[in-house]
């Protein structure tokens, strides 16, 4: 469980985040979404430790992640695994290399271990074979999958998403939801994922927080989405004027 | 103008600070180490000869052009081309050369990595990234560097004989006699001292130019273009201050 309590952020004068609180619940999906420029990036980096809140605080369980000392960090840090936007894959380094990069840094396995483990989470992201090419060389999708891998290879415990289906078309970004949503399930994974794909809201969405100006503005699970009433959920999930309609002729009939 | 520069100074003391911590996987950090070795070594050691040769020619003919008509001796050529060199022109010039070659190639590979989110996924990981993308190329640097000079040294001296003997400006023993007339081996030392401070600085410089880097493509060739002017400024201060400490 990831719980963050009254986080402020400012960048010089703009207050991007303001008093946001939240739960994201192990073995769940936590969704965070809104528009861009809502705060959700800010958010998650913050979560992972890549920028310091204004104030307020976020606990990893029991542990207080703002107050930790850096060997204490350092070990939480094996536990968190995050696909980012772009995947971030390493350039110069094939798949295989990609993946086994954590486990060359901070574990001391031997060299066939490490090889059936990055075998393993290939599998598991219905990658085999691709080992040796390098991310250049492979789809967008395959680049996120492979991202995926590389996020699960320490066998985390927290898992971060940022926008894991930007770019791709949707019917590999249905895969790519399926494969999150698995991985946190089977795994009792505590997952955070930034999106606004609506395809994600609405399929694996067990916890949505909508963002909105820096506020949290609503709060509920994919089945609440369609029937509430928020003001700022309705103007963001039916932002289009053919799901206004559509929205319209339900309530109508 | 007072404010920026004691920003970046004390950013660049808090770089070098994360930096110099212990690595958390030798053999990775070797394995970078010895990769950036052979980059800066072997990707540079072409263009350190290439400009040694002439800096050898030019000194040699420009100083054969001075003394002519004078009673200097004639095999005073061989022995300033040597002092020239090995106080001077090698050292500083191969650091120049390198600040604007490995330095601008070093920021733009790290501030790449910096924009595609390599380094926050590091981070991510829990990797000190500041430590695992600059400590080893700033000991490859360090290691390899001095080597250069002092190949850059010795093409250069070779380069002032090709310049002055096959064309009778003087005899191939007086180029040799000049060579070895008046040689204090301190002055070796102090090549080496600047080529030591040279690599630190160029290198040093470059990775906190790319480590920063915001924004997109343009401010990626501002801070390679900000690498190459800092470091080049710093080594010729650098430079003046090394003499003025090893000469007084």
């Amino acid at each position: 469980m990831i719980r963050c309590e009254h986080i402020y952020k400012s960048f010089d004068e703009k207050e991007v985040l303001k008093d946001i609180t939240i739960t994201f619940e192990a073995g769940k999906n936590n969704l965070i979404i809104g528009k861009s420029g809502a705060g959700k990036t800010v958010l998650l980096k913050i979560l992972v430790g890549l920028l310091k809140p204004t104030s307020g605080r976020v606990w990893y369980n029991d542990t207080d992640f703002l107050q930790l000392k850096p060997k204490e960090l350092q070990k939480l840090r094996n536990e968190v695994g995050m696909l980012f936007q772009g995947s971030a894959l390493f350039d110069s380094m094939t798949v295989e290399e990609n993946i086994r990069f954590p486990l060359d840094m901070f574990t001391t396995k031997t060299r066939k271990e490490k090889k059936m483990r990055v075998n393993y989470c290939l599998e598991r992201v219905n990658l085999k074979g691709i080992n040796h090419q390098y991310p250049s060389e492979i789809s967008g999708g395959m680049q996120k999958r492979v991202g995926i891998a590389r996020s699960i290879v320490m066998e985390p415990k927290y898992l971060f998403c940022d926008e894991p289906n930007s770019g791709l078309d949707p019917k590999t970004s249905i895969v790519i939801d399926e494969l999150i949503s698995s991985i946190t399930h089977d795994d009792k994974i505590t997952t955070v994922i930034n999106t606004h794909d609506m395809n994600s809201v609405l399929e694996i969405g067990d916890n949505i927080n909508l963002l909105h100006d820096g506020l949290l503005a609503w709060q509920g699970s994919k089945d609440e989405v369609l029937t509430s009433d928020n003001e700022e959920l309705v103007d963001f999930i039916f932002a289009s004027p053919f799901l206004k309609r559509l929205r319209e002729q339900a309530m109508g009939s | 103008m007072i404010k920026p520069l004691l920003f970046h100074t004390g950013r660049y003391f808090m770089m070098l600070a994360a930096t110099l911590r212990r690595p958390s996987n030798f053999r990775m950090y070797w394995k970078e180490t010895v990769r950036q070795m052979y980059d800066i070594g072997v990707g540079s050691v072409t263009i350190v000869v290439l400009i040694s040769v002439f800096i050898g020619a030019v000194s040699a003919v420009q100083f054969n052009y001075q003394i002519g008509g004078s009673f200097i001796p004639k095999y005073y050529i061989g022995y300033i081309v040597r002092d020239m060199t090995i106080i001077e022109l090698a050292p500083t010039f191969t650091g120049l050369v390198l600040a604007g070659k490995v330095g601008s190639n070093m920021a733009s590979e790290i501030g790449g990595m910096r924009q595609k989110e390599h380094i926050d996924a590091m981070e991510v990981m829990g990797v000190n990234t500041a430590s695992y993308l600059i400590m080893p190329k700033l000991i490859a640097a360090v290691l390899i560097i001095p080597i250069l000079v002092c190949i850059g040294a010795f093409v250069s001296i070779v380069g002032g004989y090709i310049a002055s003997v096959p064309f009778g400006d003087l005899t191939n023993l007086d180029y040799i006699k000049g060579l070895r007339s008046f040689f204090d081996p301190f002055n070796v030392v102090m090549m080496l001292v600047k080529s030591f401070v040279f690599a630190f600085i160029l290198t040093s410089i470059s990775c906190y130019q790319g480590y920063f880097v915001e924004g997109g493509s343009i401010e990626l060739g501002k801070a390679s273009t900000n690498a190459v002017v800092v470091s080049d400024v710093m080594i010729l201060l650098a430079d003046y201050i090394i003499v003025l400490i090893l000469t007084t």
